[in-house]
């Protein structure tokens, strides 16, 4: 106790921490725990997963570190930090992953226990970066975790291998200590978690502790943090992930359009966790199908959206590129679906649990004919429940597929979120036509949009299908004028939508040298990117587009009041494309796959080379 | 409900369900008396006219739903079957009905036909198996006969076919059922029975193609071979068949076998009584396996009905239950569900 006085601590703004280990140390449940805790003390936080496509890829190995990076802060913040300030490396292939990664002169905690001659021999490491020299110039505190966690459980009556496991809980005390967090919340967490394996909750809890007075006790640690709670606008909050809001969105939707909500959907990486959540909700009446493909996935919302549902489908790239020909029988019929597509690394199989933007083309040009959607972009983890709401609401008032794209990084990145009450979200409904007086399946309201007419209503039956259609009457039309009119109408009632969203609205002046333009999920890169340049003296705007098809309506106004336009993108330079060929616009594109999001410094180098010395 | 349902068995007639689109089949083509045998059915099935949907993929037969004046859906090849699931599954009370082709179903939409018949799905699926891919003008499908010579085939096909009916049962569709255009009134009951099962109902119809495939079962279809190369499967009835009756299916281990009645070695007991709702499928697969071989008559009928909970049925019930746990979802609780906290102003 006497040495909490004498550890100094230090009041820190913002501080980012990376935990990481093998696979099975329970990194992510570490990281979970911290934000958490973190979370509910009033910080703001961002935080990113970094974990490996192989569910058992073998111990020790590089292939096998996971990793779990989140910022904290008592300002607000965006994004889940660029370079680590404080490692937690559980063996040597995690140190040696994210050493390049963390700030020079940053804590490193290490678990020496791990760090054998076989521990490196697998890490595939020369010789042992303790000792070698390698971390000169870092604070590297080694810790004997594995020792000291079966030390303080040896009277637990649990497993030897229980014991180990329990590890990753005294990393997490220590990491509670060092920045002055509480225990309790974990504590609590794990009494509910083990309710029925009460020895394995009390050796966790022991775990936990051991860690904590660890820090407490030695003075191994120099130094202990604090870093204050964040001025956030007052209400009620929660952590929220991507994938979490998205399919809290499409619930609330339900709710507000009194449609009954139905997914059909294929489990793929990134986007399974939308089709766990909605499948938990049936007593909101959300009908969930566990299709044989990505193809049975889109038919079968399409057969629920003919029958009234608010349908939607979720997967991630290879799974959308599969939807293609029946996204095609969407736009033909014209029925509301919303195709989620939580976007990852490409092309083929590619990099399933990273982050890419690289579907943008994909999800605006790719089918047969002309076939145009609506196309939504989710900025950040809780903007995906406004975003899916937005996506039902498009679709059933204008009769239209939408595809909505979110993407690796915000989907199972996390966020405080503000949490609306259902009084304050919008309703919408696209009443179902149920008078057979005068009834047309392809008449038209003043949004060129079609009945809804759904099987089991009297007297409105009638055929759709894929074969192009007469307008009003929709029976088959082979007529050369009347195909030329229903590409037009359906280009047309995607066009119209942009009367129906708000304007895209300028951070900074309104016009200048430079514009920065981003979609999707690099918002908060690109916001901290723009706010930290501007700190130093660069004049640049930003605006950030959530509708792509089609863009807000006074997007071509806002380009043109800008000299230079930038536009990074986590693909090789797609809105970049799409602006060019729609504004006729030059662009300065700023491209880089890493699988990861971008780095903020990265971006306002950009900046900064492009605005030159104008920064006086 | 009973009431309503009287009502409209008085109401409708075969004219209620024919659509105002002129039929656009070849003349003579095998579908016209498939759809005149739906359209005599339907009235009958007791079921109101806005509940019946028609869900069809491509090919010639898939226009069938233009031609009904019921609800349709002709979509993308295929992708039948799992339009209807979705269907179904959002919209429990409707008679969804499937139209398809031998390529459609057996080929691009395989997948979704083995699934739907696994899963149990209720809806009516009604294959017009002309061993052709019509539409295309002629290439061999995936029902069609080894070496068969068509334009994607001038040396004659070396696929391997197909057994439909054995690839349903396999799959554990709960109803499996063959028929033929050419024999109006079986068809219409197998029809019938299709529309009245509970789960997966599916009947192939052997349809003549007069275009690129006539003639494909004429050896089943005409009066003068038909006794003698067709068995009528019927429950809890010996497997007799022939001109005079005189032959009958017997099983020597798992093969069938084609005896005599006539020179008093076997007699009407020795012959193996169809029984379609046997809990085990073997019998059925064996009997539907009698149609690759040419030397035992090819079964007609019901080859197997088992009744047992239907996919959206499970679903329902599920739903129900977790609701009765749960409490009717609450969209407020729903938002401020999870790890939630306080931050003043
Ligand atoms: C994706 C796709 N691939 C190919 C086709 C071309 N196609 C149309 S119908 C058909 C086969 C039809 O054969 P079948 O299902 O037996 O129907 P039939 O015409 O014989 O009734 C094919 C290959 C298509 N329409 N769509
Ligand atoms: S091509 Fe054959 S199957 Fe198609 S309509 Fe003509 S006869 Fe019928
Ligand atoms: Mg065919």
């Amino acid at each position: 106790m006497e040495n909490e006085k004498t550890t100094p601590v230090e009041s820190l703004d913002t501080v980012t921490v990376m935990f990481a280990g093998d696979s099975g140390d329970g990194m992510q449940l570490t990281g979970t725990q911290f934000s958490n805790t973190t979370a509910s003390l009033g910080n703001d936080l961002n935080t990113l997963p970094d974990y490996p496509a192989e569910i058992r890829a073998p111990i020790g190995t590089i292939y096998g570190v996971s990793g779990f990076q989140l910022k904290f802060s008592s300002t607000d913040i965006h994004t889940p930090g660029d370079s680590p300030d404080v490692l937690v490396a559980m063996n040597p292939a995690a140190l040696k992953k994210y050493l390049p990664t963390i700030k020079k002169g940053a804590a490193i905690v290490v678990n020496t226990d791990s760090f054998k001659a076989k521990d490196l021999k697998l890490a595939v490491l020369d010789s042992n970066p303790l000792e070698d020299g390698s971390l000169n110039g870092y604070k590297v505190y080694e810790v004997p975790i594995t020792t000291l966690t079966k030390e303080a459980l040896k009277d637990c009556e649990i497993s030897a291998k229980d014991v180990v496991r329990s590890k990753n809980f005294f990393a997490l005390g220590m990491m509670y200590w060092m920045f002055s967090r509480p225990m309790e919340p974990t504590i609590k967490w794990l009494d509910q978690k083990f309710k029925n394996k009460p020895e394995i909750a009390k050796a966790n809890k022991k775990a936990l502790k051991a860690g904590y007075y660890y820090g407490d006790t030695t003075e191994i640690f120099t130094t202990r943090y604090e870093v204050q709670p964040a001025k956030l606008p007052a209400g009620t909050y929660r952590s929220i992930s991507g994938n979490e809001a998205t399919a809290i969105g499409f619930v609330a939707a339900s709710v507000q359009s009194g449609h009954q909500l139905y997914l059909g959907s294929y489990p793929i990486t990134p986007a399974s966790d939308i089709l766990h959540y909605l499948t938990k909700y049936k007593n909101f009446g959300v009908k969930t199908f566990q299709a044989e493909d990505e193809i049975a996935g889109i038919a079968s919302a399409i057969g629920a959206a003919f029958g009234g549902s608010l349908a939607i489908t979720t997967t991630s790239g290879p799974g959308l590129a599969l939807k293609t020909e029946a996204a095609g029988l969407a736009v033909m019929t014209e029925l509301p679906i919303v195709i989620v597509n939580v976007q990852r690394g490409g092309p083929s199989t590619g990099l399933p649990t990273k982050t890419e933007q690289a579907d943008l083309l994909q999800a605006m040009y790719g089918r047969n004919g002309e076939s145009p959607v609506a196309v939504l972009a989710a900025s950040t983890p809780s903007d995906c429940f406004y975003m899916a709401m937005e996506a039902s609401r498009i679709a059933m008032k204008f009769m239209v597929p939408v595809i909505l794209l979110t993407d690796g990084y915000i989907a199972n990145g996390t966020e405080p979120w503000r949490v609306p009450h259902e009084s304050e979200l919008p309703k919408f409904n696209h009443e179902l036509e149920t008078n057979p007086e005068g009834f047309q399946p392809y008449s038209r309201d003043e949004n060129l949009s079609r009945p809804w007419a759904t099987p089991g209503t009297p007297g409105l039956e009638h055929r759709i299908g894929g074969l192009e259609k007469a307008n009003i009457t929709g029976n088959v039309s082979y007529e050369p004028e009347n195909h030329d009119l229903m590409c037009k109408i359906r280009q047309e009632k995607i066009e119209k939508i942009a009367l129906d969203i708000s304007d895209v609205v300028v951070d900074g002046e309104e016009e200048g040298e430079l514009l920065v333009v981003g979609w999707g999920g690099t918002s908060g890169t690109l916001t901290e990117a723009v706010t930290r340049a501007r700190q130093d003296g660069f004049k640049v705007s930003r605006i950030h587009l959530k509708y792509i098809n089609p863009f807000p309506k006074n997007l071509g106004d806002v380009l043109s009041k800008f000299d230079k336009i930038l536009v990074p993108e986590i693909n090789l330079g797609q809105l970049s494309k799409i602006l060019r060929s729609t504004y006729i616009v030059d662009t300065i594109q700023f491209n880089k796959m890493r699988g990861l999001p971008f780095k903020i410094n990265d971006v306002k180098e950009k900046i900064e080379e492009i605005l030159g010395g104008s920064n006086d | 409900m009973t009431n309503k349902i009287n009502v409209n068995e008085m109401k409708l007639t075969p004219k209620d369900f024919k659509s105002d689109q002129d039929v656009r089949w070849c003349p003579g083509c095998g579908d016209y008396s498939i759809l005149a045998q739906v359209q005599r059915v339907f009235p009958t099935l007791g079921i109101e006219k806005e509940n019946f949907v028609w869900v069809s993929g491509i090919g010639c037969s898939s226009r069938f739903p233009y031609y009904m004046d019921t609800y349709g859906f002709h979509s993308i090849h295929g992708r039948a079957p799992a339009i209807a699931t979705g269907l179904k599954i959002a919209h429990p009370e409707l008679s969804v009905w499937v139209a398809t082709g031998d390529g459609d179903l057996m080929s691009i939409g395989g997948n979704h036909f083995i699934h739907a018949c696994r899963k149990n799905i209720d809806m009516k699926m009604l294959l017009f198996n002309n061993e052709i891919y019509g539409l295309t003008k002629g290439q061999y499908s995936p029902t069609s006969e080894r070496g068969k010579i068509t334009k994607s085939s001038p040396y004659g096909s070396i696929d391997y076919p197909f057994n439909p009916t054995s690839l349903a049962l396999g799959s554990n569709a709960t109803f499996v059922a063959r028929a033929m255009d050419r024999d109006p009134k079986h068809l219409q009951k197998m029809i019938e029975r299709a529309g009245k099962h509970k789960g997966m109902a599916f009947l192939e119809i052997y349809q003549n193609c007069v275009i690129f495939n006539d003639k494909a079962f004429d050896e089943l279809t005409e009066k003068e071979t038909k006794a003698e190369t067709t068995i009528y499967l019927e429950h809890d009835k010996p497997m007799i068949f022939g001109k005079e009756r005189d032959k009958g299916i017997i099983l020597e281990g798992f093969e069938p076998k084609v005896v005599s009645l006539k020179d008093g070695k076997y007699t009407e007991d020795d012959i193996i009584k169809h029984n379609e709702t046997d809990e085990s499928p073997v019998r059925a697969f064996i009997l539907s396996h009698m149609t690759d071989d040419p030397n035992l008559p090819t079964p007609f009928g019901v080859f197997r009905q088992v009744l047992k909970e239907t996919y959206n049925e499970a679903l329902e019930n599920q739903i129900t239950t977790v609701t009765e746990k749960l409490g009717k979802g609450d969209l407020e609780s729903l938002l401020f569900s999870g790890n939630t906290w306080e931050v003043k102003g």
